[in-house]
């Protein structure tokens, strides 16, 4: 099992995301912080909202970079800690009290998106990671 | 008592209640301790006479039977199969067999049941007549019928409208001739005798009451060619199949001086026994100490328990011997069944015999609903009469004998005439028995649930048997388990997941009435309060996607799964239109039509296979998995199958998977249509029709049924004159043999009757419900499917039809629409930032000179990618 270890633990606070998405200009990009520093990923029209999409890191890790229905992005590893493939980002998105989460598209184990903790066991989690949209 | 330290009992007649018997025995330990031997004139173990018409909608006989798996080997007790007793030495104690066996006993129980009554018809013994009483009586019936055009029934009770059923349901032009001047003379009064016989002529039938049968006349041949009736009139019949009550078959006690009633039945006391202490009878061959020969099983069951338990007494077992005292006074003889898809019910008193009795009728002539309840003066329920629908039945029974907490005119009026809330089962008192066939009691019920720790009806089915008898009372069972667990706090939610507290087929209605294309629309607007404005879930995403596509040309939207809104819904195997495997890469399946290919096609799919390095496997559906695809592979794959004349196999949906099929008549010697034909017609119709959970069929060229069609969602069998539909089969961990639809179909007919089964399942069927567990739980079950889809009993039919051709007429391939669309190709990529660079996780190794997943590579540390120039540039993409 894999638990939440180098990654950021902040919150994947949306630091451009105001809950007004749609206010952001059609050309807007994606970033996610690496160790690195900020690093684009995507531009934010590559997102479908309730689904994710696959990205590489600088460093050559893979991510799962998702968007919502009100226009929140988050990021989290893409390998999905049950089962050891990088399939994340192919989990549907969903919310449950208000807090969005994605669900494994192998064995169906959800993920809550902000703080990466298994909501089906609660010794597994991902890494997250800070999105912003510029 | 015994005479010996291990004395011997033996049995005669293994019907129903011989069986029952034996169980009793068992439960009391009198097996372990007794040598039990068991005669038995039919050719098989105990079946389920109740339940004998149902052969004809598909049951075998096997499935009919009433004996557990190693039940007599379990308990040691000797069956003898086709040697029944025919002779009885009570001064020796012992048994003759028609084998020659001479058996003696301790202990002797006869369970010989009854004989059909044959009434005195000059001509009742040409070739075409029958009785209508065992499975070797239908099976003669069935093979006579099929070079028949007319059949006619001598009797109009319970069971001559069941063999009428039958008759009809064999495609004879059917004659009911019944001696009383109304069906079921025994069971209703005038009032419901009229409602039912409206009925059944209403579906074609025609009935003739208060003539009987005087000749029947035959051909040189020695075959029924009429039927002459006591008013002159004639009927021109090729079957005749006699139906008019039984008699006790107590000639064996007869044969041995025991005493037999004066219009028959063994005469025993309230223990059963006859007046040789060493002689039991129980079921129809015995007159009760009430003076009764009772020819219902609830009794017999009754009778079979006290019997065992005065056995059990004598013997002084150790087992539960504490009913050794009970005993059979009389029994009730309420009764409710489905003739001719005619609800029927009788209770207590109800043709209102009791001195100074009332009577509540409502009757809509219209509708065919009968409804008479039987009171006392003072408002004491006495019986009652119910016909067309019979749903209070259940609650109304266990009420007789008392006051009903509510006025009888409000008991047998319709819903929403000014009747209060129906008096449902919470309203009934803890000793009211609900299953009559078990003699379970409501508090028996609430007991399984509170002290037995059931939370469902099937394992309160298992724990008290209640439901498991003829099942009338399952519907009131399944209120009483609900009501029960919700007042033990145990909230029963049936809401489809935590954002929907609708089933799956309400949000069909939803969807389908208000014309939602969208989820956001559904969740926004019929969500769960807390939920609205949400996400959704990994539970109601794909499941209203489902139900979206398949309503897509009813609603206008378009039937394309990757398109808009559609897209977030759909689990990944959708929306990469291919099957996610352990490691993260894909399987690829095209479409194989009814398993047929051609030499160059299985050629395009060996290279591809080879080209891709993909493992390659048949599948249970006869077409070939290509295993391994990376995500960022599955165009190029696809732009070659498509180019081959390959398209989409649906293998990654809730949707027609494929159309399974033998060779069939054009090179199988045995074949009697053309399977494979028939096989690509329906798969390349219902291709691509999504559904509540996946769908499978299969079509089989002749009885041999090579192509396994009764295991799958709909099987079609060929027979000379055409098809035979099958539905709700079943294979996976509880396998179900699919239950006979309809008979000899022709093309269009069978087509017609699948589009509305497929369409009827769609609409109404639970999230990932296969149709063998729809079949299953919904009320009515096959009967219920049968008058919609083949009766039109809810006027859905056109609909149905309709929805069907729209989705036909939409089908298009789903890859060849994606590789047309250079949008809908984007989300084929590994990464988003490098679509040119593969995911390093997915590796293979070699194994049996193919690929397999490496699974080392998984379980190790996160594997960066090497190629990392290319990040800046395709962000921006």
């Amino acid at each position: 099992m894999t638990t939440a270890t180098t990654a950021a633990t902040a919150p994947a606070t949306t630091e451009a995301t105001t809950g007004t998405a749609t206010a952001v200009t059609a050309g807007a990009r994606v970033e996610v912080r690496a160790e690195s520093g900020w690093a684009a990923v995507c531009g934010l029209s590559d997102l479908v909202p309730g689904r994710g999409v696959a990205a590489l890191l600088p460093d050559g890790r893979q991510i799962a970079v998702f968007r919502d229905r009100a226009g929140r992005t988050y990021a989290v590893a893409n390998r999905d800690p049950f089962t050891g493939a990088c399939v994340l980002s192919r989990g549907l998105l969903g919310s449950a009290g208000g807090r969005a989460f994605v669900a494994s598209p192998l064995l169906k184990q959800r993920f809550d998106l902000v703080t990466g903790r298994c909501l089906d066991d609660d010794a597994v989690s991902v890494p997250v990671y800070a999105v912003r949209t510029r | 008592m015994p005479r010996t330290p291990r004395p011997t009992i033996v049995l005669v007649g293994h019907g129903m209640v011989g069986q029952r018997f034996l169980e009793e025995l068992a439960n009391r330990e009198v097996t372990g301790r007794a040598r039990v031997v068991v005669l038995c004139e039919e050719p098989r173990p105990a079946y389920d006479r109740v339940q004998l018409t149902s052969y004809f909608s598909g049951r075998t006989p096997e499935e009919l039977s009433l004996v557990d798996e190693g039940f007599m080997e379990r308990h040691g007790i000797e069956l003898r199969l086709g040697d029944p007793a025919v002779a009885i030495d009570r001064e020796a104690r012992t048994v003759t067999s028609r084998a020659g066996l001479e058996i003696g006993y301790d202990t002797l129980v006869l369970a010989t049941g009854s004989y059909p009554f044959v009434p005195p018809v000059p001509g009742s013994d040409s070739t075409g007549c029958f009785v209508y009483r065992t499975v070797e009586d239908l099976l003669a019936v069935e093979e006579y019928a099929g070079r028949s055009r007319v059949g006619t029934v001598v009797g109009g009770g319970l069971l001559g409208l069941e063999a009428a059923g039958a008759l009809s349901g064999l495609g004879l032009e059917t004659h009911i001739v019944e001696f009383n001047p109304r069906l079921m003379a025994l069971q209703v009064d005038e009032g419901g005798g009229a409602a039912l016989r409206r009925t059944v002529e209403g579906m074609g039938l025609t009935v003739h009451t208060g003539v009987g049968g005087k000749e029947i006349t035959a051909g040189p041949d020695g075959a029924v060619t009429g039927m002459t009736l006591s008013d002159g009139s004639a009927i021109a019949t090729d079957l005749v199949v006699f139906s008019a009550g039984v008699r006790p078959r107590d000639e064996l006690a007869r044969g041995c001086g025991l005493q037999v009633g004066e219009r028959g039945g063994i005469v025993v006391d309230e223990r059963c026994r006859t007046a040789d202490a060493a002689v039991y009878a129980v079921g129809e061959c015995a007159r009760t100490a009430d003076g009764m020969v009772y020819g219902l099983v609830a009794p017999g069951y009754e009778m079979a328990r006290v019997a065992a338990g005065a056995i059990a007494g004598e013997m002084d077992a150790t087992g539960d011997a504490g009913d050794a005292g009970a005993s059979f006074t009389g029994a009730d003889t309420s009764t409710k069944l489905k003739l001719l898809g005619v609800d029927v019910a009788s209770f207590g008193d109800a043709l209102g015999r009791t001195e100074g009795c009332l009577d509540v009728v409502y009757s809509d002539s219209r509708a065919g609903v009968y409804r008479k309840l039987v009171v006392a003066s003072d408002g004491t329920l006495l019986g009652g009469v119910l016909v067309g629908d019979a749903e209070a039945y259940g609650t109304l029974r266990p009420l007789t004998g008392s006051v009903p907490p509510v006025a009888p005119e409000q008991l047998v009026l319709p819903a929403g005439a000014g009747a209060p809330a129906a008096l449902g089962p919470s309203a009934l008192p803890d000793d009211a028995v609900v299953c009559s066939c078990h003699n379970v009691t409501k508090g028996a019920v609430r007991a399984a649930v509170t002290d037995h720790a059931c939370s469902t009806v099937p394992e309160v089915k298992k724990c008290t048997k209640a439901g498991t008898g003829c099942g009338s009372c399952v519907k009131v069972l399944t209120k009483l388990v609900d009501d029960e667990l919700e007042a033990s706090g145990v909230t029963v939610d049936k809401g489809l997941c935590g954002c929907f507290a609708h089933t799956r087929g309400e949000l069909y209605e939803i969807v389908r009435t208000r014309r939602l294309s969208t989820f956001a629309e559904l969740l926004d607007g019929h969500g769960r309060e807390e939920a609205r404005g949400g996400e959704g879930c990994e539970v109601c995403k794909p499941a209203v996607a489902s139900i979206i596509a398949s309503l897509a040309p009813a609603l206008g939207a378009s039937g394309y799964v990757l398109d808009g809104e559609q897209a977030a819904l759909q689990d990944t195997n959708d929306h990469h239109l291919a099957n996610l495997q352990r490691n993260g890469s894909y399987s690829v399946v095209p479409r194989i039509p009814g398993g047929e290919i051609t030499p160059e096609k299985l050629i395009v799919i060996g290279e591809v296979a080879r080209d891709f390095g993909l493992y390659t496997k048949i599948t249970g559906g006869q077409r070939i998995d290509l295993f391994g695809a990376r995500v960022d592979q599955l165009p190029a794959i696809w732009a070659r199958l498509v180019e081959a004349g390959f398209e989409s196999g649906h293998a990654y949906g809730k949707a027609l998977r494929t159309v399974k099929s033998c060779v069939g008549q054009t090179w199988c010697r045995y074949g009697v249509q053309d399977s494979v034909r028939m096989a690509i017609d329906l798969e390349l119709r219902y291709r691509g029709l999504r559904a509540p959970h996946k769908l499978k069929g299969a079509v089989s060229g002749c009885q041999r049924e090579c192509a396994e069609a009764r295991g799958k969602d709909f099987g079609v069998i060929a027979t000379a004159s055409g098809w035979n539909l099958y539905v709700g089969g079943n294979g996976g961990a509880t396998p179900r043999h699919a239950d006979l639809l309809a008979k000899d179909l022709s093309d269009a007919e069978l087509v017609r009757l699948i589009d509305r089964f497929l369409m009827f399942y769609i609409r109404t069927a639970d999230r990932l419900e296969r149709t063998a567990a729809w079949l299953e739980r919904i009320e009515g079950g096959l009967d219920h499917v049968r008058d919609v889809v083949v009766h039109d009993s809810l006027g859905l039919c056109a609909e149905l039809e309709a929805l069907m051709a729209g989705h036909v007429a939409n089908y298009r391939d789903e890859w060849a629409a994606t590789l047309e669309d250079p949008e809908r190709l984007r989300r084929f990529v590994s990464f988003v930032n490098a679509p040119d660079a593969p995911d390093p996780s997915v590796r293979f190794v070699a194994e049996r000179e193919q690929v397999r997943p490496d699974l080392a590579l998984l379980s190790g540390p996160d594997i960066p990618v090497r190629r990392l120039e290319a990040l800046e540039g395709s962000a921006t993409r």
